[in-house]
This record gives structure tokens, C-alpha cells and sequence, in this order.
């Protein structure tokens, strides 16, 4: 009779096993070690709702950059603490805005990331400063974001302010180099603090620039039909149009302009919603000589185009959402970095001291003054052929300006 | 004070919205005249075939008024289906269910949509686009005309239809008197389907003249719901006649609105008339007096 033996396995197989795990155990102490927690970040923006695909957009940047810095070992002054994206979805509205800062409040978030519409970020930039959360805009363009004496609030890119004061004086350059024949401008905007913030600049400083402001129209989002303010920017014969609104009112009433002949010199938008390669590649009449000043990558920098390769792999746009909300997940890790720490404090200081490199964008040094980076720049772009040229800041640009642009025949 | 010139062409401008409102407000005031429910699914449904007729064109280059047919015998399907498979099973015959189920089929419809196809805006590329007719101070783009006709053309071969055909006067039967079409042998649960079908088939022959000059997304067609229901308050509440005249009205005041108060406000218009039917004739132009 043999003798059945307990385990499956020889005696001198077991030892060999036993030495082995030994020693890889041994080999890895990191195994062994508790693994240091990760560090939990907010992630807010309107992935449904009106302005459903620019959330979309920013959360896609946010959690690709969160991959990237956990695949390439997390926040190394933390023992490898791996960022830990909590997604939440403010449905375009203030109020749930508000509520996803309170909800991840109780799950112990480190800091936040939003909120593509200004409205949402300074309710909910305000909800974080209850708790002394560092809250990072990504996208928001109305200066009230970091003018309310807020610690807590961070923003890497450029308001509407400084936008509006860049593309006014590229504008006034191509004026000037077409002995300047714009004098006169109808702004139509949307009725929100974006559309109108920048709308009350342009009315005050286009005239320094010699344009006088015949009207300025505002529109509801959504607005069905652009057909009376076509007729009434026909009627009122300005030089220019210039346009600050979200995608979907960006497009119908570009589309609108274009399909009622309405003759121009140039159409020119601010931090235009619906400006982006989609546009300019499915209505390349429509878009053609169209410019708009905006949040632009850098052109020549070699991390972002291998980042436009891997997004335009995914069947997915390089659009000025993704980016910045990518860069300010590498701004938030740069400041966990220096600090070594998830506590609030610290990180408040690391990043108010942040000297961060923006690598994907075309900006200066990170200096924040007040929560606002004093380094960040926007880019003048214009549509030229079904692609979207830079036409200013100049050491950036791709091409040449087209203005004014030729009339209906 | 405007150019009469350009209150003109405002005036045609609002006809050619007016024109398409139509359309969407039928669907709702049929379904409202023979379930006696308002369709809280309406916008969602509108948004669906909207998407359908982009992907026609997308996927097979079919321009959207080629589409009609197609896109309304498929809304047709899915409405007679929906109701048949969900409504009208869920709801064990009572009226207050159904509102819940269709505003649970919009919601259920709408994050569908969105995660299916995305919150981008999406657009049909047509080579008559931007063509226009010009009538004085109006440029009158060609879409909107073929949509404004096209959208006349199917109310009134709605109308003929429920008006001649057997079909028809069941539809007509039923929403006049539930109990009694009953009665006399109307399968009064397939006429619901049915109507429902046709209401939601509008909703596709308006997604097919809409697309030549709108967008969609996933939250474009509720953008038409607040407008079709004042319609079919105005033009009274199951009223096929009331809403199609209702719908002109609308179109027109939404667009004199826009040009003499500003873009915003000009939508107030549109409010006051809802408010002031309510208080004045509470039964609508054309409705029935309680």
C-alpha cells in the first residue's frame, strides 16, 4: 500500500518553492510595506448637460494625465502615492456643482479640479474654501474665479481679462496691417458671466483701439434659431462680429452668418466655445478666415504633439479642454511633489510658491498672484483651409493672417 | 422704431421656425388628445431621431429630407413599440402612470444618447446649405423654405389621414370618447399605440427638416418642448387644427420678440401668450369649451 501523500507537491519541491518566495519577498520590500495612500482628487465638470461634451473633454485630460503620473510611479516624495481621481459631474448646474465639492468633502479629497463654466467653479470654489481644499481651475474664464480673496483657488491659464487684452492687440496689429479698415463691431455674446464678462470688456476697450461697438446681443443657451440676429447684424453693417459663447450657439450661429451671406471683414471670437478642429474640419466654408483668441498648445512642443498622436488615436480631439485640464493634474502633482504631503496647508503653500513648467502650452514660468497664474497666454488662431493656424503671439505662429477676409460674391 | 423692411422679414423668419414647431407640437397634441397625457418623453424622442438622421447621412450619405420616409416609418415603429412594451404595459391603464413612465423613458433615453454618441455637437453638411432665396430685406435660406413646406405638406396629409381613414376616425373616435369607441368594437389599446406612433412618426419628419440647419446633441431636443406645449396651450390642448396655426403664431412672435425687445427678452413673448391663454381662454383657440 502507498502512502497518499497530503500536498501535491514533493518535499524537495515544497523547500525550493518556499526559497524562492523567500527570497523575491525579500527582493521586494515594497510588497511587504504598506502601500502609501493615495491621494484623492476631485475631479468636477458638466460631463452631462448643455455643455456636456467640453466636460467631457476636461475629465478625459484629467484621468489621462492621472494614468500617466501613477504608470510612472505615482507622487515619488510620497513613497509612490498614487493619485486617486474621485469624477464628479456637475449636469451644468451651480447648485450639483456645489454638492459633488460637499460629497467628496466627506470622502477625504485632497484637493479639486473644475468646473469648465464659471458659474459652477465660483460656487464650488467657494464650497472648497469651507474646508481649506485647494480647488484648481482648469477651465473658467471669468475673473471673478480668483478675485474674491479665496486661498484656496488656483488658476494656471489666463482669464477672460488678459485673453481679452491679447486678442485685442493682435487685432489691433492686423487692423493696422490692413490700414485700419474694421471700425465698427457688433459683439454677440451668451447671457452667462463668460459671454457676458467678456462682452463688457470688448465694449470697453475695442473703442481704444478705434472700433466703435455698434450693438451688442445677447442670447440664451440654448438658442434655436440665429436667423434675427443675422438680420439684425445685416442691417446694422458693422465691420466686424465677434463672438463669445459656448459650442453649441458658437456653431449654429456661425453656420447662420455664413448661410445668410452676411459680408464682414472678419469674425472674430473670445475663448470661442466652439472653435476647435471638429468645427473648422466639418465646415471648412463655414469656418474659412474665421479667428478666434483661445487657449492654444504649444505648437512646438514635442509632449504635446506626442499627446495630440495618442488623443487623436482614441478618435478623440486635441481640444483646449483637454489640455489645460491635463496640465493642471501635472501643476497639482508638481505641488504634491514639492510638498510631500496631502495636507491642506502644505499643498496651499507649495502651490501658491508652485514655478511649475507648463509643458504643453505656450506659457511662461508658473508664478500665482492671488490664485491667478501670472505666466499663462492665450494664442490667436485662425481657420485656413479646413486646419486651425496660430497667427499670434508671432514665435508661435504657424501662418499668416488672412484679413480682411474676402466678401460673399 | 425698425425698418419695415426688416420687421418683414422677421415676420417670414419667424413663419419658417413656426414652420418646424408645427410639426414637433402635432406629435404632442395628438398624444395628448388621445392618451390624455402630456409626453414628457417628446424632447427626448425628438433628439433620437434627430441622431438617426445624422447617422443616415453619416453612415450612408443620405441627405436628410431623402430620409423622410425612412426616419418616419422608423419612429413610427418605435413609438407603437414603446408603447406597446412599456408604456402601455407599465402603466395598467392609469393616465398618472404614464406620465411617470415617460419621463422615466426621457431620462433613460437621454443618458443613453449620451453615453452612446457623446455630449459633441453633430452636424449634417448639406450642397444646398447655404443656399437662399432673397424677398427684400430677407434672406431666406433654402433649407428652412423645403422644411417650412415640407412641414405643411405632412399636417396636412396628417389631417386628410385622420380625417378619411378608418384609422383615422378610430384615432378620432377614441379621443373623443374612450368608453364608447370601446363599445362599438375600436381595439382602443392599439389606437393608443397607434397614435403614439404618429406622434412620435412627427417627431421624425421634424428631426429630418431640422437637421439641414440645426444640431444635434444629446440635450437638443428639449430645446423644442417649452415651445411645443405653449403651442399646444394656445392652439388648445388636442386641437390638430389649433396647433398647427398655434405654431405659426409662435414662430412669428418669437421672432418680432427677438427683434424688437433684444434676443433675450424677445422670448417673453412667448411666456406672456402662454400665461395670458391660460387666464383669457384657458381652453385655447381652437380647443374644446369645458
Amino acid at each position: 500500500m502507498t502512502q497518499q501523500r497530503l500536498l501535491p507537491v514533493s518535499r524537495r519541491a515544497f523547500l525550493a518553492g518556499g526559497t524562492a518566495l523567500a527570497s523575491g519577498v525579500l527582493a521586494s520590500p515594497a510588497i511587504l510595506r504598506a502601500e502609501p495612500a493615495a491621494v484623492k482628487v476631485g475631479l468636477i465638470h458638466p460631463v452631462t448637460g448643455f455643455v456636456a461634451y467640453n466636460g467631457q473633454q476636461s475629465r478625459l485630460g484629467a484621468t489621462m494625465a492621472i494614468d500617466d503620473l501613477n504608470k510612472a510611479g505615482g507622487i515619488k516624495s510620497m513613497g509612490g502615492a498614487r493619485l486617486d481621481p474621485l469624477l464628479g459631474d456637475s449636469q451644468s448646474k451651480v447648485e450639483v456643482g456645489v454638492s459633488e465639492v460637499e460629497k467628496m468633502n466627506e470622502q477625504g479629497v485632497a484637493a479639486y479640479i473644475g468646473c469648465f463654466q464659471s458659474p459652477v467653479g465660483i460656487a464650488a470654489s467657494q464650497a472648497a474654501a469651507k474646508y481649506n481644499t485647494p480647488f484648481l481651475i482648469d477651465v473658467g474664464a471669468s475673473d471673478l474665479l480668483v478675485t474674491r480673496g479665496l486661498k484656496n483657488v488656483f488658476r494656471l491659464k489666463p482669464g477672460f481679462g488678459v485673453c481679452v487684452d491679447q486678442g485685442m492687440a493682435a487685432l489691433d496689429a492686423l487692423n493696422k496691417g490692413a490700414n485700419s479698415m474694421a471700425k465698427s463691431a457688433v459683439i454677440v455674446h451668451e447671457s452667462g458671466e463668460f459671454g457676458t464678462g467678456t462682452s463688457k470688456l470688448l465694449s470697453s476697450k475695442l473703442p481704444s483701439i478705434g472700433i466703435q461697438v455698434k450693438e451688442v446681443i445677447s442670447h440664451d443657451n440654448p438658442t434655436r434659431n440665429f436667423d434675427n440676429i443675422a438680420l439684425r447684424i445685416r442691417s446694422l453693417a458693422p465691420d466686424l462680429v465677434m463672438m463669445s459663447n459656448y459650442q453649441n450657439e458658437y456653431v449654429l450661429l456661425a453656420r447662420t452668418l455664413y448661410q445668410q451671406k452676411v459680408n464682414l471683414a472678419g469674425f472674430y471670437s473670445f475663448l470661442g466655445g466652439g472653435f476647435n478642429y471638429k468645427f473648422v474640419k466639418e465646415m471648412p466654408d463655414v469656418s474659412q478666415y474665421m479667428m478666434d483668441t483661445n487657449h492654444w498648445f504649444n505648437p512646438k512642443s514635442e509632449k504635446a504633439q506626442a499627446l495630440k498622436k495618442r488623443v487623436e488615436a482614441t478618435k478623440a480631439l486635441f481640444t483646449y479642454e483637454l489640455y489645460l485640464s491635463y496640465s493642471v493634474v501635472m501643476l497639482l502633482a508638481d505641488a504634491l511633489e514639492h510638498a510631500a504631503s496631502a495636507d491642506k496647508e502644505k499643498l496651499l503653500a507649495a502651490l501658491s510658491a508652485s514655478t511649475f513648467k507648463a509643458e504643453l502650452m505656450p506659457y511662461g514660468p508658473t508664478k500665482f498672484v492671488n490664485g491667478q497664474n501670472q505666466g499663462g497666454r492665450a494664442a490667436t488662431l485662425q481657420s485656413l483651409k479646413g486646419d486651425i493656424e496660430v497667427i499670434a503671439p508671432a514665435e508661435f505662429a504657424s501662418a499668416k493672417a488672412v484679413f480682411p477676409r474676402p466678401k460673399f460674391t | 422704431m425698425l425698418d419695415p423692411g426688416i420687421l418683414f422679414a422677421g415676420v417670414l423668419n419667424g413663419l419658417l421656425a413656426g414652420g418646424v414647431y408645427v410639426l414637433v407640437a402635432v406629435g404632442l397634441t395628438l398624444i395628448y388628445g388621445v392618451l390624455h397625457i402630456i409626453n414628457f418623453a417628446h424632447g427626448s424622442l425628438l433628439m433620437l431621431a434627430m441622431y438617426a438622421v445624422f447617422f443616415l447621412w453619416r453612415l450612408s450619405g443620405l441627405d436628410p429630407y431623402a430620409a423622410l420616409p425612412i426616419v418616419i416609418a422608423a419612429a413610427f415603429a418605435f413609438g407603437y413599440l414603446l408603447y406597446r412594451l412599456v408604456i402601455g404595459r407599465l402603466s395598467h391603464g392609469r393616465d398618472e402612470n404614464i406620465l411617470l413612465i415617460t419621463l422615466g423613458v426621457s431620462i433613460v433615453i437621454d443618458n443613453v444618447a449620451l453615453l452612446l454618441f457623446g455630449g459633441d455637437t453633430q452636424t449634417v453638411e448639406t450642397p444646398y446649405a447655404s443656399s437662399f432665396v432673397r424677398l427684400g430685406a430677407a434672406f431666406l435660406p433654402l433649407p428652412k423654405l423645403i422644411s417650412f413646406a415640407a412641414s405643411l405638406l405632412i399636417c396636412a396629409a396628417l389631417g386628410i389621414f385622420l380625417a378619411k381613414s378608418d384609422t383615422g376616425k378610430a384615432i378620432r373616435a377614441v379621443a373623443r370618447e374612450r368608453q364608447g369607441a370601446r363599445l362599438v368594437g375600436i381595439d382602443v389599446d392599439n389606437v393608443f399605440a397607434l397614435s403614439y406612433g404618429i406622434g412620435i412618426a412627427c417627431l421624425g419628419a421634424a428631426a429630418c427638416l431640422l437637421m439641414p440647419t440645426y444640431y444635434v446633441t444629446p440635450s437638443s431636443g428639449n430645446a423644442f418642448v417649452l415651445v411645443a406645449f405653449t403651442i399646444v396651450v394656445l392652439g388648445g390642448m388636442g386641437s390638430f387644427a389649433g396647433a398647427a396655426i398655434g405654431g405659426l403664431i409662435i414662430g412669428v412672435v418669437e421672432s418680432l420678440g427677438g427683434l424688437l425687445l433684444g434676443e433675450q427678452l424677445g422670448q417673453i413673448g412667448i411666456s406672456a401668450i402662454f400665461i395670458l391663454i391660460l387666464l383669457l381662454r384657458p381652453s385655447g383657440l381652437f380647443g374644446a369649451r369645458q
